[in-house]
């Protein structure tokens, strides 16, 4: 009798907590954090957007993918990274391929891409470098490795009709190094990067 | 290849100067949280509110009932607010969520696991991940340290028929250690680019002439608990591998910082409350050891890149991200799942066999190297009761641990507490398999990758489920009938039996007196029973999984 009072008082007393608890943590914490976040640092809260000619283009934290409606390479483009997110760079869907090592449809498109990306820029499987023949994590990968970077700058060039040389000249100074020279690794932003490239003559 | 080992070495040994930095003032601040006698003035009106008297203490069965009350009433809030979730405000548009994926879900993030059967980008509004969800993020984890600090005063008290008030414990631990730490990581991931805001998806029109969607979300609030209190669920599917949830590569230290740094400053709690430092620094020795070595082995298996399709691309990319390569990935990965958070900013599905098969080895360890946030402290002094007894079989000497005697119930409430996920993990494997019609939706319906991969997948997910870790092979479709009720279960039982033997022992340990140190007393603080330490909790893994490993990710890797 006692222990049934006794559990009956316990969940009273949990219930009451977590009610509590809902308001300060669930509503007061996110709500303030929210105003620090839209008053201290607006860029990054709302998703470091880009703007040209003060439109909204994307942000430069979420990866596209330069295709035309059909999911053909655009040329002319710095290309990103394959992606797993919906049908590629879907940011309503972020997603990994989740293929392990050994499946076969992965190995598979990793030699499509390969021949792909051969036949497009002209270049050996051998030059092509890991991050262009594999989906990210978050298959919203805003960058690519300065190697891809650069593997696709004669095309980039030839497309566009543009010096070659001023075209790797551009990617170069668009390299960002590692975090205080040693977290993570370089990287290229490709929205950050066909920006400054559509404004090339 | 060597300019790789010297990057790694530098961020592993940012890592351990600041944990060295932190263990001292934190645990002793953590450690005067739980024994200080006074309460705020915000903490006595709390307790005035849901009628608690925060000067009394309890025994360990009524301790263990209001875990197990709040619990529940936890379990079904989550479940209640996902049922219902159209009519609550933004709920983006998006439906109820089945019965099965509700359950599994509330019990997820109330036992600290952090699962996702979902798909949050597509499944849940934000209403439920900032009301229901990220609430048990932090007092799920407020649970965990209470646990421990319950166990820690078995150690401290004499004679005691009480452990603690497990409503203070639990209401401290939320409001002056979970809440304003994540206050302050809140404010440096938002500084660092994660997004904070209530915009939804965007629509925008490219310089190429395409559409991208931009999603919005208060994430930074969530994320930051998401990481300190070791939870691990992540409000988009990619977790902390989306730009939006983990940003850049200072960022990713960051979160890495987060996991670590609460549990690897409670053994300094620890060795406050029982009035002798070194018996702390030795837990702390030895968890450190054990992550140096887990996290050298993942990172050398991902910068090798065996199998098929790293060798054929170059590298194991697949699955990660390029600002933080493979040194970032690994090193994230290892945190994550040797304590129990379960976040990814990689997918272990990807990683080599090798490689996964670690993120899985650090979750069968026990996460206990640090674990959780008090689960792993709780866990790691359970397999140091059982090295104290291992040693006393081999040199004939009475066990006793901190002038604790070790006898037969302590004996049995830690071999019950070693041996219940365990069970759990391979009782649910091999279900997965046994039952015929199960059998046929896992592998038709749920199991991705073909071959020995596909059969790690579900061992993965019962491993993960049953320690409350929350990691996955995602490519593994959980949400299923089958599993989704299977893992919850997991999940549940994973979370509360071994609850029950730590709060167990914790009331006959601190019932005993304490006996005198003598020269028959075994140390417990030398480099000596950090090794033996380490032997029992190998050994006690091996023999236990060995067998499992060797049908999924050895054959994969090796073969």
């Amino acid at each position: 009798m006692s222990t049934i009072s006794g559990q009956f008082r316990h969940t009273w007393t949990a219930i009451r907590a977590l009610a509590i608890l809902t308001v300060v943590l669930g509503i007061i914490f996110p709500l303030a954090i929210t105003a620090i976040g839209q008053v201290a640092f607006p860029a990054q809260a709302n998703g470091s957007l880009v703007k040209v000619d003060g439109k909204v283009v994307g942000s430069s934290l979420i990866g596209q993918s330069w295709v035309d409606a059909d999911g053909n390479a655009l040329p002319e483009w710095f290309q990103s990274r394959p992606s797993a997110a919906g049908d590629g760079y879907d940011g309503g869907a972020s997603s990994g391929s989740n293929y392990g090592p050994e499946n076969p449809d992965l190995i598979q498109a990793i030699k499509d891409r390969q021949a792909a990306i051969s036949a497009s820029d002209g270049v050996s499987v051998a030059q092509i470098p890991a991050d262009a023949v594999t989906a990210s994590g978050s298959g919203l990968d805003p960058h690519i490795s300065p190697a891809y970077a650069l593997l696709q700058v004669d095309r980039v060039a030839k497309a566009r009709g543009l010096d070659a040389a001023d075209v790797k000249s551009l990617v170069e100074s668009k390299i960002q190094g590692r975090d205080l020279g040693y977290l993570g690794e370089p990287t290229v932003n490709v929205l950050q990067l066909n920006i400054a490239l559509s404004t090339l003559k | 290849m060597t300019a790789n080992v010297w990057l790694f070495i530098a961020q592993l040994a940012t890592i351990a100067v600041i944990l060295v930095l932190v263990y001292r003032p934190l645990g002793d601040y953590m450690a005067m949280v739980f024994t200080s006698p006074k309460n705020l003035r915000v903490e006595r009106g709390f307790y005035r509110l849901i009628g608690v008297n925060a000067a009394s203490e309890q025994s360990w069965p009524a301790y263990l009932r209001s875990i197990l009350a709040f619990s529940a009433v936890g379990i079904l809030v989550v479940y209640a607010m996902q049922r219902v979730q159209e009519i609550l405000p933004y709920s983006l548009g998006l439906p109820a969520t089945s019965e099965h994926l509700s359950f599994n879900t509330a019990i997820s993030f109330v036992t600290n696991t952090n699962w996702q059967s979902y798909s949050p980008d597509v499944t849940l509004g934000y209403t439920v991940q900032f009301a229901g969800l990220a609430v048990q993020n932090f007092v799920s984890a407020a649970v965990g340290i209470a646990v421990a600090v319950a166990l820690v005063r078995g150690f401290a008290y004499k004679r005691s028929g009480t452990i603690g008030n497990f409503w203070v414990d639990m209401t401290r631990s939320t409001l002056r250690i979970l809440l304003p730490f994540s206050v302050l990581a809140a404010i440096i991931l938002l500084a660092g680019g994660v997004i904070q805001n209530f915009s939804g998806f965007q629509d925008v029109s490219t310089i190429a002439g395409g559409s991208a969607t931009i999603p919005g979300g208060p994430v930074a609030s969530q994320e930051a608990i998401k990481l300190l209190g070791t939870n691990g669920g992540g409000f988009f599917n990619a977790n902390s591998a989306h730009p939006f949830e983990n940003p850049t590569p200072w960022t990713n230290m960051v979160q890495i910082l987060l996991m670590l740094v609460i549990p690897f400053a409670l053994p300094r709690t620890f060795g406050r409350m029982v009035g002798d430092n070194r018996q702390g620094l030795a837990i702390a020795g030895t968890m450190a050891t054990l992550f140096a070595v887990s996290v050298s082995l993942m990172t050398w298996a991902e910068l090798h890149g065996a199998g098929t399709a790293p060798q054929l691309a170059g590298a194991a990319m697949e699955g990660k991200e390029d600002r933080f390569g493979i040194i970032g990935s690994t090193i994230f990965g290892t945190t994550s799942t040797i304590t129990s958070t379960g976040a990814v900013n990689s997918m272990h599905d990807s990683f080599t066999s090798l490689g996964g098969g670690m993120a899985m080895l650090n979750i069968m360890l026990g996460e206990l190297a640090p674990g959780g946030v008090g689960s792993g402290l709780y866990g790691i002094l359970m397999i140091a009761i059982i090295a104290v007894f291992v040693a006393g079989l081999m040199v004939g000497r009475t066990p006793e641990y901190l002038g604790k005697k070790i006898g037969a119930r302590e004996m049995k409430l830690a071999s019950l507490y070693i041996l219940a996920t365990p069970t759990l993990v391979l009782a649910g494997t091999a279900l997965s398999f046994a039952i015929p019609a199960v059998r046929s939706d896992v592998t038709s319906t749920s199991i991705w990758n073909p071959g020995l991969h596909g059969f790690t997948e579900v061992l993965y997910a019962f491993t993960s489920a049953a320690n409350n870790n929350g990691s996955a092979f995602a490519g593994l479709t959980a949400n299923t009938p089958w599993f989704n009720t299977a893992l919850g279960v997991a999940m549940l039982l994973g979370r509360f039996l071994p609850i029950v033997f730590v709060l167990a022992l914790a009331g006959s340990l601190a019932k005993q007196d304490r006996v005198p140190v003598t020269n028959g007393t075994l140390p417990t603080h030398r480099p000596q029973f950090v090794v033996l330490l380490l032997g029992v909790i190998v050994i006690v893994t091996a023999l236990t999984y060995f067998p499992v490993l060797a049908l999924g990710p050895l054959a994969e890797g090796l073969l």
